[in-house]
């Protein structure tokens, strides 16, 4: 099967030193293939500025096959992907912050990360000073009879993470929502140029808390993807075991704060009891309870040890014996179900268009899973389901949530019992020229991908971090329309993404 | 859901002794608390969580103080939805610089006598984000700290611990 780029590019320009491609592009390919995107088979994976060159990764689904383009920016404007594709616009608006590329027709023309708070404009372009006294942001006009304006954020009523949602009410109905971010923007990019591996490595680890692991695992296997490094095999299966003890923790922590944003605090306060023993399983296998720090490029920083093992068993063998009967009660409660089911729907079709990962987009019948579709190592050697749903409702999201944990017990025990011996970590070898590398890994919310070039020195001069937020937060603009607003926090639960990720 | 609710009953309670108070925030808070001769908080505190920047590592253990296993309400410890109903502001992260102004004025909006616990190494310093163009730093590089408890992130116990030495130390400081 031919990729829906291959009558598009000129076939001499892929490189083929990875198992992804790398073209070189002029602007009419550029915009053929935006063109193409949200077709049957073609994905935007991800849209990021580097110096004088904006690049955009995608991917045929029909065959998982990954491309990235890079077009060069002479006069720092390039033909807007945004303007045919709409999940590329705030990408766009992020570049164009970031970089000072400017998105030719874009329909979306304000900042995104940008504030106006920084003291400077196009901190990783060409950057110029600015006095940093906050730009006043041009919500989207609303117009018509009785409507009423709810502002939220960016400080919340909860334990979560600041971001600004802006509100268009008729009576109870949501209207509109219009979601402001950018405001945990830490500049991470920018602080991974000029890095070494292991100094980048920590700060994608601080990418996005709850997914720690998953971020840790991609910048590694990009950069292991540069440098063409293998790792050893025990590395590998070890961190496997940490990716699916994280979705684990994530998952059962969602399932119960979905049900307790239906007021149904008695699943908060079981699954807590659930997420807590994989946190302090982890601790005791690996001694971090989010599993911090711990892949680096090269492999994994400690070893699990039998005590480890026999802790990771005993948490398994609760959890086996304690979440059916969750599951059931979930399954039995009439008074949440009423809440859950067909509040906050995902139209497939939405989905699929922009790409969305995770339990965002399996619950609303895209099937896409990293480890599933790409099948890097280990996951090529274990036996699990890519559980997909179509009704696209909180309840389709809590299903697979439920069904991804009980898949990932599975492939806790799978990995236990397959694991290798030797040894855990290999030093990397140093390069001689400027090298690129690519990964795209799964973690609990859904596809992350990591884009890096290393230098000849070793050091990182680009590194680009995409989470799967990117392809979520605006589905959820989409699904709360015509829901009430006290169904709000439901939706948000159930679609969880990162702020921090997405900011960056 | 009745048989969940009786052997709730019948097994023994998950919730664990507390853990002894922190030395060093006790140490951190005599200073603090000695200087500013704030009124005593009674026995219970309303805390108030401010997300500054944080990847979010820090709130998942904050969360954690909620589960059985650590239940912070028997201390009298519990999260409020407004600054203006709180006595602590407990704030995560490096500072953005689109973070400081929502900081400072939940800061402004919770009433005095209040107390600010800066949590994790981020919160600090500004941790590994220190330096950028987008970070302003530690917490108390916008409003007065009186109380850090380190760690990326510290777990729910080392939190747990600071908590119940602000506890103690407001009234000792009264
Ligand atoms: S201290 Fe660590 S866990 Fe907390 S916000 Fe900073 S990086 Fe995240």
């Amino acid at each position: 099967m031919t990729v829906f780029w291959t009558s598009i590019l000129k076939p001499t320009e892929a490189g083929t030193e990875h198992a992804w491609q790398s073209h070189e592009v002029d602007e009419a390919e550029w915009t053929q293939v935006a063109e193409a995107l949200g077709g049957e088979t073609a994905v935007l994976l991800g849209l990021w500025g580097d110096t004088g060159t904006i690049r955009m990764a995608v991917l045929d689904e029909a065959t998982n096959e990954i491309a990235v383009l890079a077009l060069a920016c002479p006069n720092g404007s390039y033909p807007s992907v945004g303007q045919h594709h709409a999940a590329a616009q705030r990408l766009e608006r992020a570049a164009r912050d970031l970089f000072g590329l400017t998105p030719r027709d874009c329909p979306d023309e304000r900042p995104w990360l940008d504030h106006g708070r920084w003291s400077l404009r196009r901190p990783l372009g060409a950057a110029t000073p600015d006095a940093g006294e906050g730009d006043a942001y041009g919500f989207l006009p609303v117009e018509g009879e009785g409507l009423h304006q709810v502002p939220v954020g960016p400080v919340h009523a909860g334990i979560i993470e600041p971001g600004h949602f802006r509100f268009t009410g008729n009576g109870e109905a949501v209207v509109r929502l219009e979601e402001r971010l950018g405001y945990v923007h830490k500049g991470i990019e920018g602080l991974m140029a000029g890095k070494n591996l292991g100094e980048a490595a920590r700060l994608a680890a601080r990418t996005s808390g709850d997914s720690t692991v998953a971020y840790g695992l991609a910048l590694a296997r990009a950069a292991e993807d540069a440098l063409g490094a293998d790792v050893p095999e025990r590395a590998v299966w070890q961190r496997a075991l940490m990716a699916e003890l994280e979705r684990l923790a994530n998952h059962l922590g969602d399932f119960g704060a979905v049900c307790n944003d239906a007021a149904f605090a008695l699943m908060h306060a079981h699954c807590g009891v659930l997420r807590e023993r994989v946190l302090r399983a982890s601790d005791a296998a690996f001694g971090h309870r989010l599993m911090r720090d711990l892949i680096v490029p090269g492999g994994v920083a400690v070893d699990l040890s039998g005590e480890g093992i026999a802790a990771i068993q005993s948490m398994l063998a609760e959890i086996r014996q304690r979440f059916p009967a969750l599951v059931n009660l979930y399954d039995n409660t009439a008074s949440l179900q009423d809440r859950t089911v067909s509040t906050g729907r995902l139209d497939p079709a939405l989905a699929k268009r922009f790409g969305a990962g995770g339990f965002v987009g399996r619950a609303s019948g895209r099937s896409f899973d990293a480890r599933h579709a790409l099948g890097y190592p280990p996951y090529d050697r274990l036996s699990f389901e890519v559980p997909v749903l179509d009704a696209g409702d909180v309840d389709a999201r809590v299903w697979i949530r439920i069904r991804e944990a009980e898949q990932s017990l599975s492939l806790i025990e799978q990995i236990l019992s397959k694991m290798p011996q030797g040894a855990v970590f290999t030093e990397l070898k140093a390069v001689s020229s400027p090298c690129d590398g690519l990964a795209l890994v799964e973690g609990f919310r859904g596809d992350i991908l990591v884009w890096l070039r290393i230098g000849s020195d070793g050091l990182i001069e680009r590194c680009h971090m995409r989470d799967p937020s990117w392809f979520q937060w605006p589905l959820l603009e989409a699904v709360i329309e015509g829901n009430i607003i006290a169904d709000f926090p439901l939706c948000n639960k159930s679609f969880n993404c990162s702020y921090s990720g997405h900011d960056l | 859901m009745r048989k969940l609710l009786l052997e709730s009953l019948i097994t023994p309670t998950l919730t664990e002794a507390p853990p002894t108070v922190d030395e060093a925030a006790m140490i951190e808070l005599a200073e603090t608390l000695g200087k500013q001769a704030r009124q005593s908080l009674g026995r219970s505190l309303s805390i108030r969580e401010v997300d500054a920047g944080s990847c979010n590592g820090c709130e998942l253990e904050i969360h954690a103080l909620n589960n059985a296993f650590y239940d912070i309400d028997r201390f009298g410890l519990r999260f409020v939805a407004s600054p203006r109903h709180a006595d602590v502001l407990m704030v995560t992260g490096p500072v953005t610089k689109n973070m400081r102004e929502a900081l400072k004025r939940t800061y402004d909006a919770t009433p005095a006598p209040k107390w600010v616990v800066a949590v994790g190494d981020c919160a600090l310093d500004g941790g590994c984000f220190a330096g950028s163009y987008a970070v302003v730093g530690g917490v108390s590089e916008v409003i007065p700290v009186d109380l850090h408890i380190p760690g990326c992130p510290p777990p729910p116990v080392k939190i747990l611990a600071g908590m119940l030495a602000l506890l103690q130390g407001g009234k000792a400081a009264s």
